[in-house]
């Protein structure tokens, strides 16, 4: 993996609402994401996870030019993205892709395989007839479904096999880098191990680089090189995978690590009812997880601790005034 | 994988029988089609038929009665034949109302697909403008819009197409913007596609069965409404003979002559109530909410056809005791076997959890106990599910109704959907309590306090009054879990509980169900596909695969040492928390369709230790010892022979 960065998030905020009404009231505003610096190096999978609501989605919709970030910056290869995605999309959809969760839903139901596929290939690499049906069958190939599939429609397919039409989609630009927004979480186990196998194929076969969302940890911890624990709209800990699964300084990180359920696990940490997500109309004005943080002080309440870097492992970093220590 | 994936179909071409054929089913709208499709026929061919001309004056045969000879349906008050007046006028007034139709669907759907899609300032700009023209009554308009441009077919044609642009436009606009906001319009924008490609290539094709429902329904409006303006003088112009303006001739002379207004007023009855009827018919083919099923009322409760009764022999101290449970789904000519003869009983306090992959019959199976499983198409065709010694698909009607929500109670996945939107959480308590015990309002309401404390939500006096919309996801499932608990349930039925719930939240829940059930001694059948949340709460375990169960024993022993090779592989295949190096095990192949099972064992195609024997019969359930058994003649514990 070399240290080249792809795609750098530069303190990105999205702010859903917000501004004035023509009374000159401000109106609410939610910060989906805020203050948010992420890189994602070339060659590797960096995986997000955090629950329902913490901002993940926003960030993915924004790296692929589906949405545009109301500050900060994102850089792909040092080209300022939002800038571009509001002028060309095409241009930046040429390098970055999309998997969406919900494969049925995310392909046409009156649209055969073929041409939902032959859709970027026209749009994107402008190919001629002859070209295309090449690079439709070696598409096809690369996610291992059969040719005599392009001539059918969404509804005829298994949820593991749409998966695959929405990664040959994704793939058939021959984009460097690949966005999967829970591209597992609505398929059976069985399948969803499948797609994974399929995906870490292609990573390697084309050198593509991937941002996997999930709220799943065992899927991320599966397939990613380094990983970030998003909370309420901001990255709380970020490392390698290694060392945020193994050596976990955030309490947040914590205490997922501890819910997740895994076979032969009997008891699962289980917090009191009273722990609730903040208000994102009314966001606490120092960290977010004060109030379900059981190594809460008052300074954690005052201010909002920044992402830091430990003594001999700069690469992990953790945004908490009382980080956990070795394990 | 490829070679495996291709010998497979994926899945029959045409499951469901063709529009047309479901549109022949409905003999009102079979009905609806002839005549229609007669009276256009007729109306076609008027210048082939043997008519007299129909603007031909012939004051010396004036009202001559039906019937009578040289004019079968007789004269009107200038002496014209008013059958050809007829079939002409027929003719007229279909060419209008088709193409006022036409019109205003055009101009209305492209308005509301723009709108949709777009959202924001245009949404609000085009829809105002709607508003505007829907504020003035129809009629009024359409005779505005006549005087301003003067009476003539024509001018009432315009007429009626700009009064009923804003129908179509709120009704498309509605569709599209629902359509608008699918992820595979996100995808067409990352395929490279333009706004207009979009629009018209992706958008469209999902929206057009609307306008053509619309379309269908609003024809016969529309000639209504011709023949309305033509009546007031405002369509048709003497001498052309439409059956607005026919009926408007017979008016003056209603009771000397009433042939000469009945005769056009049943042409339009005859012409409006067949094309309604066809529009019906139409809209119940196409739509898709329709076509899912939403005519067909299930009744109550599932229809039992058991062919015998089981001899039960009740397990000593089983709370819920199912044997034998055959649940079918006839749809077509198709037999669904969802669940093919399930046993399981569930002790006290005791947790069994059902795991399956979607499809397996897991929940249907869970469904069938209190009688769920909608009918139509769903039957319990076997078996008995013994609460006690009560056999549950014997019993009355009532006595489910008192049985369910008090000693059997559920709960479901989503919390959101079970829970009702319009009513606060200390409402839809007190009624679940007021059900089944006779308490008064304020007695009822402090249980339902009690219960909300049990349930471990902070101030419950309070959190009475909140609606689920309130509430976090956590806190709505604690509440379903409060009212499975209100009258004293024997048994929970929770079926993939914590499915739509944050990892974090789902650990809370799980404790929750996990204490109650001790404390209370309540059993809980537990539904899940997650090997994960059945390790945290389960006691026993029941793997599922295409309606049977395929292996049984303690969560411990089923998980250490499986012995059917589906449940081995199914727990390879999940990611474990801590041991990212593993590779994962796909299971190569899909399940089989329940409507064509094999003969032998269900999973022989997609095992690895598959030999000649296992597609040879039925395999039975064999117990190793008691409690601990497998469907499968090569099972993976070798030391162990099944006794």
């Amino acid at each position: 993996m070399s240290e080249e960065t792809l795609l750098k998030v530069e303190r990105a905020e999205r702010v859903f609402g917000g501004g004035r009404t023509i009374f000159g009231r401000p109106k609410p505003g939610v910060h989906a994401v805020q203050d948010l610096s992420i890189e994602v190096r070339r060659g590797e999978t960096l995986g997000v996870v955090g629950e329902s609501g913490c901002g993940k989605s926003t960030l993915a919709r924004m790296i692929v030019g589906l949405d545009r970030p109301t500050g900060g910056r994102i850089l792909f290869e040092g080209r300022d993205l939002a800038a571009e995605a509001g002028k060309d999309l095409r241009r930046l959809s040429r390098d970055v892709q999309y998997v969406f969760q919900d494969p049925v839903a995310s392909l046409n139901p009156r649209k055969t395989v073929r041409t939902i596929l032959e859709a970027p290939l026209i749009h994107l690499l402008e190919l001629d007839r002859e070209a295309r049906s090449t690079r439709l069958s070696e598409l096809m190939d690369a996610v291992n479904l059969a040719p005599e599939f392009l001539d059918r429609y969404p509804h005829e397919f298994s949820g593991g096999q749409a998966q695959r039409i929405g990664i040959a989609r994704a793939l058939a630009a021959d984009p460097k880098l690949i966005v999967l927004d829970e591209p597992v979480s609505a398929l059976d186990v069985s399948i969803q191990a499948q797609v994974l196998n399929i995906l870490d194929g292609l990573k390697k076969r084309f050198g593509l680089t991937y941002v996997f969302i999930s709220h799943d940890l065992s899927v991320v911890e599966s397939v990613s090189d380094r990983v970030a624990v998003m909370y309420f709209g901001r990255v709380v800990e970020i490392g390698s995978s290694r060392a945020v699964f193994g050596r976990p300084r955030h309490p947040y990180t914590h205490l997922l690590l501890n819910s997740a359920p895994a076979p032969g696990r009997r008891s699962l940490a289980a917090e009191d009812a009273e722990t609730e997500l903040p208000d994102p109309y009314d966001p606490p004005p120092g960290c977010a997880f004060y109030a379900r943080c059981p190594r809460r002080t008052d300074t954690c309440n005052a201010v909002v601790p920044a992402l830091e870097g430990f003594a001999g492992e700069e690469a992990h970093q953790a945004a908490c005034f009382h980080p956990h220590g070795d394990r | 994988m490829a070679e495996v994936v291709a010998t497979q179909p994926a899945g029959r071409r045409s499951g469901r029988p063709d529009s047309l054929r479901l549109l022949l089913n409905n003999s009102l709208a079979t009905a609806g089609l002839i005549v229609f499709g007669l009276i256009v026929l007729v109306a076609l061919a008027a210048p082939l038929l043997p008519l007299p001309d129909p603007d031909m004056t012939e004051p010396a045969n004036r009202l001559i009665r039906p019937f009578e000879a040289g004019h079968l349906l007789g004269t009107d008050a200038l002496g014209r034949d008013i059958l050809s007046r007829l079939v002409w006028g027929t003719r007229v007034s279909l060419a209008v109302g088709l193409s006022a139709t036409l019109i205003a669907a055009f101009f209305g759907s492209l308005i509301g697909l723009v709108a949709g899609y777009a959202g924001g300032r245009v949404d609000t700009l085009l829809m105002r403008g709607i508003d505007m023209v829907m504020a003035f009554p129809y009629i009024l308009l359409a005779l505005a819009i006549v005087a301003v441009l003067g009476p003539g077919l024509l001018n009432a044609l315009y007429a009626i197409a700009v009064v009923n642009i804003p129908f179509f436009a709120r009704n498309i606009r509605g569709i599209s913007l629902g359509v608008s906001r699918r992820e595979f319009v996100d995808a067409a924008r990352l395929s490279g596609k333009s706004h207009t490609q979009i629009l018209f290539v992706e958008v469209l094709p999902n929206v057009l069965p609307v306008i053509i429902i619309t379309m269908s329904t609003t024809i016969g409006w529309m000639i209504l409404e011709t023949a309305g303006l033509s009546f007031l003088g405002l369509g048709a112009q003497p001498p052309q003979a439409d059956l607005g303006s026919m009926l408007g001739d017979g008016r003056k002379i209603l009771f000397t002559a009433p042939h000469v207004s009945i005769v056009p007023g049943l042409m339009i009855f005859a012409l409006v109530m067949s094309i309604n009827l066809l529009g019906d018919g139409v809209r119940d083919v196409l739509d898709p909410r329709l076509k899912s099923g939403a005519l067909t009322r299930p009744v109550a409760r599932t229809a039992v056809m058991r062919e015998k009764q089981p001899a039960a022999a009740a397990i000593e101290g089983a709370v819920l005791d199912v044997r034998g449970l055959r649940t079918e789904f006839h749809i077509g000519g198709e037999v669904y076997k969802a669940v093919g003869g399930v046993d399981l009983h569930v002790g006290r306090g005791e947790c069994l959890g059902i795991v399956g992959e979607s499809g397996s019959g897991k929940s249907v199976t869970a469904m069938s106990i209190m009688g769920l499983v909608p009918t139509p198409p769903g039957r319990i065709v076997g078996g008995a599910a013994m609460l006690g010694d009560e056999d549950l698909f014997a019993a009355s009607d009532e006595r489910i109704r008192q049985l369910r929500g008090a000693a059997v109670s559920h709960v479901f996945q989503d919390p959101l959907s079970t829970l009702h939107p319009l009513f606060t959480v200390g409402d839809q308590l007190v009624e679940a309590i007021q059900a089944h015990q006779p308490l008064s309002k304020s007695d009822a309401s402090a249980k339902a306090a009690d219960l909300l404390k049990m349930v471990r939500i902070p101030n419950p006096a309070e959190r009475l009054n909140a609606y689920p919309h309130e509430l976090s996801g956590g806190m709505r499932q604690r509440v379903c879990i409060a009212m499975a608990l209100a009258n004293d349930a024997q048994i929970i039925i929770a079926d993939e509980p914590t499915t739509a719930l944050d990892v974090t939240v789902q650990a809370q829940v799980l404790a929750l169900l996990d204490t109650l059930r001790r404390e209370r001694d309540t059993g809980i059948l537990f539904i899940t596909h997650d090997f994960g949340v059945v390790s945290a709460i389960c006691d026993r375990v029941a793997v599922m695969y295409a309606g049977k169960f395929v292996e049984t024993g303690s969560t411990d022993e089923i998980l250490s040492s499986p012995a059917h090779p589906y449940t081995a592989k199914l727990i390879d295949c999940v990611p474990v928390l801590g041991q990212p190096e593993r590779r994962l095990d796909a299971i190569a192949g899909r399940p089989p369709v329940v409507n064509r099972l094999p003969v032998g064992c269900a999973f022989a195609e997609r095992c690895p230790r598959v030999e000649a024997d296992c597609r040879a019969g039925p395999i039975p359930l064999m117990e190793f010892r008691p409690g601990r058994a497998a469907r499968c003649i090569h099972p993976l514990i070798a030391g162990e022979p099944y006794v």
